[in-house]
C-alpha cells in the first residue's frame, strides 16, 4: 500500500520520461516535505525520481547582474555563495536561515519553490526578483507562478530545471519565524531594480505568497523603512491560525517590511 | 579522595554511554523471534464503539494477530487504576470512570486504544492497523475543564455526575473569609496554569516478552519506577503475579514525571505475547507521545488575597478547577491536591488559607504530574498574586515578600506542611545582588532609547520533595509508601555495588550515588558500580520523581554503608586487635587512632569473604541493606529574577538576564545541580514563553507535532547566573534537599512578572507568545 520505487535520473529528460512512465510518480530532491509527509502516510507515490544527480541542476551562473540558480542547488550552497553575495546578499541571507543545519544542507531551491508552501521562504524572493521560473518546457514569470496553496503553474511531469533574476540595485529580507516550527509566520522581501520596487509576502497571505502593492507604490515614492508603516495592510486576506492572527500578521507584514528595507540600506 | 566524594564536581561516569551512542535504551533490545506492535487509536475525542472488525487486518502480510479489549476482558486483564485516593469534602470518594487498556464500549480522547496489531515488521503492523475496522458512532466533546461542569455538558464517564471527579478542601474556610472580609486590602486575580506536553526526548516504549516454558513475563519499559510498573501490574490488572514477572527499565532518555505512571501500551504487549506466543515490541512515534503520554498542568484558579495596613497577609483563598483529562492517570490525583494545595503557603507567613480543588474528566489525554507536579501551580499562582499586589499596594516586590517571609523554623504551616528550615532573605539578597537590581531603572531607561521595553520580575520559590514519611502519604490517601531501600555489596576483593530502587533517567545518579560510596570508604570512584532499574537485580524499591533520589535513595545507601562500615569495623577490630570504637575508615584504610596500625580495604573486605579469622559468631561476607523512610519532606527554596525586553512592534520577549539563588541544602555533586538547575530553568521558560497543548473544539490536538509545539531551544534561553544559599536539610542524614524540579517551578513567574512589567499590563497568560504580548502591550495604550 505504501511501498514506493526508487529512480535516479542523470539528466532532466530522463527524468521526465522516469516520472510519466510512472502511475502517482513524484520528484524528490532534498525531500524536506515530502519524505516526512510520506512517513505520515499523507503522502504515497508510487515512484520517486531523485533529482539530485542532474548535472544540469546544478550550478551558479552569474554574469553582471544575471543571474542564473540550478534547481538543485541547496539552501547551503545558496547562502555561502559569493558570487551571489555580491551583487544580491539577501537571497544568501534568506536561503541561510531556512529550517536548521541539516535542512539547508539536504532543501533545494527548486524543491522549496515547486513545492510552494504558504510559509517557505523562497516565493517570497522569487516574487520579489521578479525571477523566472525555468523549466523543461519553458520559462514561466515569478508572477504567473505562484498560484494559490501548494499550488504552481506547473504542470503534469513538468520540472523546474532553474530560476534566473536580474539583481536589483537594493533588496532585504525580514522574517519572523513561527517559534515552533521557524518556518516563516510573516516574511518580507523587497527589492528595488530597473522595475521599479518589489515586495513580496510570505507565511501571512490566505492565498500563499502575494506581493504587496501599496508598499510597492509608498516606495515607489519614498525608499525608506518608515514609508511603509503608513500604509494599511487588510488583514482579510491574512491567514489566522493557532499561532497568529490576521490583524496580528497583519502587524507583521508591516513591521517585517520596514526592517526588510532597513536591511536593504 | 576529596576529589571524588561529596561536593566534588566528578564528571558523570554514564555519559560516555550516552554521548557516544552507547547507551541501551527499551526500544534497542532485541530479543529471538520479537514482533512488533503497533495500536489502532480512536480518531474521535468521544465516540462509542458499535463494532471492531480485525478480521482483514488478521489476513493482512505479516500479521502474528491482531486483538482488542473484548479478547483483553475475556482473559480478565484488569482496568487501568489512580493509586491515591481524595475524598470530596462531603466524605464521598473520587469518582473512578473505568479506564480499559484496550477501550471496549467508548472512546474517551483521540489516541485512545482500541486494538494492536501484531507483526513481523513495523510497517508490516502500521499497514495491518489501517485495515481494522472500528464502527463509531460520535458523542459530543468537552475540552476545557470550566466547559465540562457546566450544566448540560457531554458526560464523560457514567461514574462522575457533571464530569466532577471530586471537589476537596483544605484550610480554614471561616477563618480565611473572616480574614479578607476584616481586611485592608484584598488582591483579586485570576490565574491559568497552561496545559503541557512532556517531551521526554526517548518516546515511551514497552518490549513484552512471555516464556511459556517457565510461565514467566518479562517488560522492557521506559519506566521511572521499575518495581511500581511490577506491584501495579500484579496487583491491579491481572497480568503475573510479581515472583513471575521481571520489569527491566533501561537507559531511559528523560521522564520528567510522564514515566512514573502505567500506560495501556506495558499491560497490552505483555498480554499480547503471552496471547500470541512472541515476544511484542513497541515504541511510541513523536505523534503517538503528544497524543498520549500524560499531559502536566492545566488549572484555572481564582484568588482572593487579603493585606493589612501593614501589607501583611492575612489570608489566601484559592479556588481551583483542574483538568485530569479523560481518565484518572495513576497519580493524577495527588497533583492538584496535596502536592499542590499544601503549598500554598510559600515562604511567607499566612494565617489563614483556604484553597478548594474540583478535579474534571474532560475528553483529552490524561493528566497527572509532570516536573514539579502541583508545585509549579502553587508557586505561579502565588507569585503572580504578590507581584500583583506589590504593584496595586504600591510597594517593591521585594520588600512585599521580606516584610512576609516565614523567618523562624520550624514553622507549621496552615496547609500541613511543617517546614524544617530555610533562609529565604538570604536568597532573595543573592538574587537581587547577582541581578543588580537597583541598576535596572538605568538599565530600563537605556532600552527605552532603543525602542524596547525593559521589565524585571522576582520570584521566591518553596518546594516540598521527597514526599515522606510513608505513615503521613498513607493517611493522606496514598495507595504506596514512599520510602527507599539500597543494598551495599561489597565484593571480596573490596570494589562495591550499590543496588537502588531509585532509577536514574538523566539524573546522574551512577555518578553522585558513587560519590557518596567514595566519599565514605574512600575507595576510587572507578571501584564503584551502581546497579539500578531491574527488579530481578535491587530489591524492592519506590523509584525516581519528585526529586526524591538524592533525599530518600541516598539516605537509605548512607544507611546501608552505616551497616557495611559498622561490620568492617568489627573485622579490621579483631584483625588489628584493637578496639571496635578506635576503627576510623580513612583514605581506603581502617586505621587505629592513635597508632600506625592500618589495613587496606580490600583487606577487611577479602576477611569478611574468606571467613578464616572473623570475630566470634560473625556471619561471612559484607553486604547489608537498608530501608529508608524520611521523618519529613525536605524544602528546597530559592529567589529567581528575570529581566527581558520586549519588542513592542513585534511582542517578542528576550530574556536578557535570568538570575537563580537557589537553597538545596547539601550539595553532592555541584556541576550535576547547576545541569539540574539549567534543564529546569529551560522547561519552566518553555512553559511561560513557548509550550502549551491546544485541542479544538471537536478534541482534535492541534499541537500534535513540534511544528506546532514549541519547544524552549537554545537561542531561546539566556546563559543562566546561579547561586547556593545552603541550609542543610535537618530531616535526612545527607542534609540534601533535592534540585531536580526547582528550575521548573520557579521560574515561569519570575518571567512573566518581568514581562507584565515590561509592558505594563498585568492580564497576560502563558504562554506569553509575540501575538499576546503584542496585543497586551498595545492595550495599554
Amino acid at each position: 500500500m505504501y511501498q514506493t520505487n526508487y529512480h535516479r535520473a542523470s539528466t532532466v529528460d530522463e527524468a521526465v520520461s522516469m516520472i510519466t512512465g510512472a502511475s502517482e510518480g513524484k520528484y524528490v530532491s532534498g525531500g524536506m516535505t515530502l519524505i516526512a509527509t510520506m512517513k505520515q502516510r499523507l503522502a504515497a507515490p508510487s515512484d520517486l525520481v531523485d533529482l539530485r544527480h542532474i548535472e544540469a541542476m546544478k550550478g551558479i551562473q552569474v554574469e553582471g547582474r544575471k543571474v542564473r540558480i540550478g534547481a538543485a542547488l541547496t539552501h547551503a550552497e545558496v547562502a555561502s555563495s559569493a558570487a551571489i553575495g555580491a551583487i544580491c546578499p539577501a537571497l544568501c541571507d534568506l536561503a541561510g536561515r531556512i529550517g536548521d543545519p541539516h535542512v539547508r544542507h539536504m532543501g533545494t531551491i527548486g524543491g522549496s519553490i515547486a513545492n510552494n508552501d504558504p510559509a517557505a521562504d523562497y516565493p517570497a524572493a522569487m516574487l520579489a526578483l521578479n525571477a523566472r521560473i525555468v523549466t523543461n518546457k519553458r520559462e514561466i514569470a515569478a508572477d504567473d507562478f505562484f498560484t494559490g496553496l501548494f499550488e504552481t503553474a506547473l504542470e503534469e511531469a513538468e520540472l523546474i530545471a532553474a530560476i534566473s533574476f536580474e539583481a536589483p540595485e537594493r533588496a532585504g529580507y525580514a522574517k519572523f519565524a513561527n517559534p515552533a516550527s521557524r518556518y516563516a509566520m510573516t516574511g518580507v522581501f523587497v527589492a528595488k531594480g530597473s522595475g521599479g520596487v518589489r515586495v513580496a509576502v510570505t507565511g501571512a497571505g490566505s492565498s500563499g505568497v502575494f506581493r504587496q502593492s501599496a508598499m510597492e507604490q509608498a516606495l515607489g515614492a519614498n525608499w525608506s523603512p518608515d514609508a511603509v508603516m503608513s500604509v494599511d495592510v487588510d488583514p482579510a486576506a491574512l491567514m489566522s491560525d493557532l499561532h497568529a492572527s490576521a490583524e496580528y500578521r497583519a502587524n507583521l507584514v508591516k513591521v517585517m517590511a520596514k526592517r526588510a528595507v532597513a536591511a536593504a540600506g | 579522595m576529596g576529589v571524588e566524594g561529596v561536593g566534588a564536581r566528578v564528571a558523570r561516569k554514564e555519559d560516555k554511554r550516552f554521548l557516544t551512542g552507547k547507551g541501551r535504551y527499551t526500544d534497542d533490545m532485541v530479543v529471538p523471534g520479537m514482533k512488533y506492535g503497533y495500536f489502532v487509536r480512536s480518531p474521535h475525542a468521544h465516540a462509542k464503539i458499535k463494532s471492531i472488525d480485525i478480521s482483514a487486518a488478521k489476513a493482512m502480510p505479516g500479521v502474528i494477530d491482531a486483538l482488542d479489549g473484548k479478547q483483553l476482558l475475556a482473559d480478565g486483564i484488569g482496568n487501568l487504576i489512580c493509586g491515591w485516593m481524595i475524598h470530596s469534602k462531603d466524605g464521598s470518594a473520587m469518582k473512578m470512570g473505568a479506564w480499559r487498556p484496550l477501550a471496549v464500549e467508548t472512546v474517551r480522547y483521540v489516541g485512545d486504544a482500541v486494538a494492536i496489531v501484531i507483526a513481523d515488521s513495523l510497517d508490516e503492523a502500521r499497514d495491518a492497523a489501517e485495515a481494522v475496522v472500528v464502527d463509531y458512532e460520535e458523542l459530543p466533546a468537552v475540552i476545557e475543564a470550566v466547559d465540562a461542569l457546566k450544566p448540560g455538558a457531554p458526560q464523560i464517564h457514567p461514574e462522575a455526575a457533571n464530569n466532577l471527579i471530586f471537589d476537596w478542601e483544605i484550610g480554614d474556610a471561616a477563618a480565611a473569609d473572616q480574614a479578607i472580609a476584616q481586611a485592608e486590602h484584598v488582591i483579586e486575580v485570576d490565574i491559568v496554569n497552561n496545559r503541557l506536553s512532556p517531551n521526554a526526548m526517548e518516546p515511551r516504549a514497552t518490549l513484552g516478552i512471555y516464556d511459556a516454558g517457565d510461565d514467566h513475563y518479562t517488560c522492557y519499559t521506559t519506566s521511572q519506577n521499575p518495581h511500581l510498573a511490577r506491584l501495579v501490574m500484579s496487583a491491579f490488572y491481572n497480568v503475573a503475579p510479581e515472583n513471575k514477572l521481571r520489569v527491566i527499565a533501561p537507559d531511559v532518555g528523560g521522564g520528567f514525571g510522564s514515566k512514573i505512571y502505567i500506560y495501556p501500551e506495558e499491560i497490552v504487549c505483555l498480554w499480547a505475547s503471552k496471547k500470541t506466543g512472541v515476544p511484542v515490541k513497541w515504541t511510541a512515534d513523536r505523534t503517538e507521545a503528544f497524543l498520549t503520554d500524560a499531559h502536566g498542568r492545566d488549572h484555572v484558579s481564582k484568588v482572593k488575597m487579603a493585606f493589612d495596613a501593614d501589607n501583611r497577609i492575612t489570608a489566601l483563598k484559592v479556588d481551583t478547577i483542574a483538568n485530569l483529562g479523560a481518565y484518572m492517570s495513576l497519580f493524577s490525583s495527588c497533583v492538584p491536591t496535596y502536592l499542590y494545595a499544601t503549598l500554598l503557603s510559600g515562604q511567607y507567613d499566612i494565617p489563614a488559607i483556604h484553597a478548594n480543588v474540583r478535579t474534571v474528566y474532560t475528553n483529552t489525554a490524561p493528566v497527572d504530574a509532570y516536573r514539579g507536579a502541583g508545585r509549579p501551580e502553587a508557586t505561579y499562582l502565588l507569585e503572580r498574586t504578590m507581584e500583583t499586589a506589590a504593584r496595586e499596594l504600591g510597594i517593591s516586590p521585594a520588600e512585599l515578600r521580606r516584610k512576609n517571609f516565614i523567618r523562624s523554623f520550624p514553622h507549621q504551616t496552615p496547609v500541613i506542611l511543617n517546614y524544617d528550615a530555610g533562609d529565604y532573605e538570604a536568597s532573595l539578597n543573592a538574587a537581587m545582588q547577582a541581578a543588580d537590581w537597583n541598576g535596572f531603572a538605568a538599565r530600563k531607561e537605556e532600552a527605552s532609547q532603543r525602542g524596547m521595553k525593559r521589565g524585571i520580575g522576582m520570584s521566591c520559590y518553596i518546594e516540598a520533595c521527597g514526599l515522606a514519611p510513608s505513615q503521613a502519604v498513607g493517611s493522606l490517601g496514598a495507595g504506596v509508601g514512599l520510602w527507599e531501600s539500597a543494598e551495599v555489596r561489597v565484593n571480596a576483593v573490596g570494589t562495591v555495588e550499590v543496588l537502588t530502587g531509585s532509577h536514574s533517567h538523566g539524573q546522574g545518579h551512577e555518578t553522585t550515588f558513587a560519590q557518596l560510596v567514595a566519599g565514605r570508604l574512600g575507595v576510587p570512584i572507578d571501584s564503584i558500580s551502581i546497579v539500578h532499574g531491574d527488579t530481578d537485580k535491587v530489591q524492592m524499591g519506590m523509584g525516581t520523581y519528585g526529586s526524591r533520589s538524592g533525599a530518600v535513595g541516598m539516605s537509605a545507601v548512607a544507611k546501608a554503608l552505616d551497616k557495611v562500615e559498622a561490620k568492617a569495623k568489627k573485622i579490621a577490630a579483631h584483625l588489628m586487635e584493637a578496639d571496635e570504637s578506635d576503627i576510623v575508615i580513612e583514605n581506603g584504610e581502617l586505621k587505629v587512632a592513635g597508632t600506625d596500625k592500618t589495613l587496606p580495604w580490600f583487606q577487611v573486605a577479602l576477611a569478611a569473604y574468606t571467613a578464616h579469622n572473623l570475630p566470634a559468631g560473625m556471619e561471612p561476607g559484607l553486604k547489608e541493606t537498608a530501608f529508608y523512610d524520611p521523618s519529613n519532606f525536605t524544602f528546597p527554596a530559592g529567589c529567581y529574577i528575570c529581566e527581558v525586553e520586549v519588542d513592542p512592534e513585534t511582542g517578542t520577549t528576550k530574556i536578557v538576564q535570568f538570575v537563580a539563588a537557589d537553597d538545596f541544602g547539601n550539595i553532592i555533586n555541584p556541576m550535576i545541580v547547576e545541569g539540574q538547575v539549567h534543564g529546569g530553568l529551560a522547561q519552566g521558560i518553555g512553559q511561560a514563553l513557548l509550550e502549551g497543548v491546544h485541542y479544538d473544539e471537536s478534541g482534535q490536538l492541534l499541537t500534535a507535532s513540534y511544528m506546532d509545539y514549541a519547544m524552549p531551544r537554545a537561542d531561546d534561553l539566556p546563559s543562566f547566573d546561579l547561586s547556593h544559599q545552603n541550609t542543610p536539610c535537618p530531616s535526612n542524614p545527607l542534609g540534601v534537599k533535592g534540585c531536580g524540579e526547582a528550575g521548573a517551578i520557579g521560574s515561569p513567574p519570575a518571567l512573566m512578572n518581568a514581562i507584565t512589567d515590561a509592558i505594563g499590563n498585568n492580564m497576560l497568560t502563558m504562554p506569553a507568545t509575540p501575538q499576546k504580548v503584542w496585543m497586551a502591550a498595545r492595550a495599554t495604550h
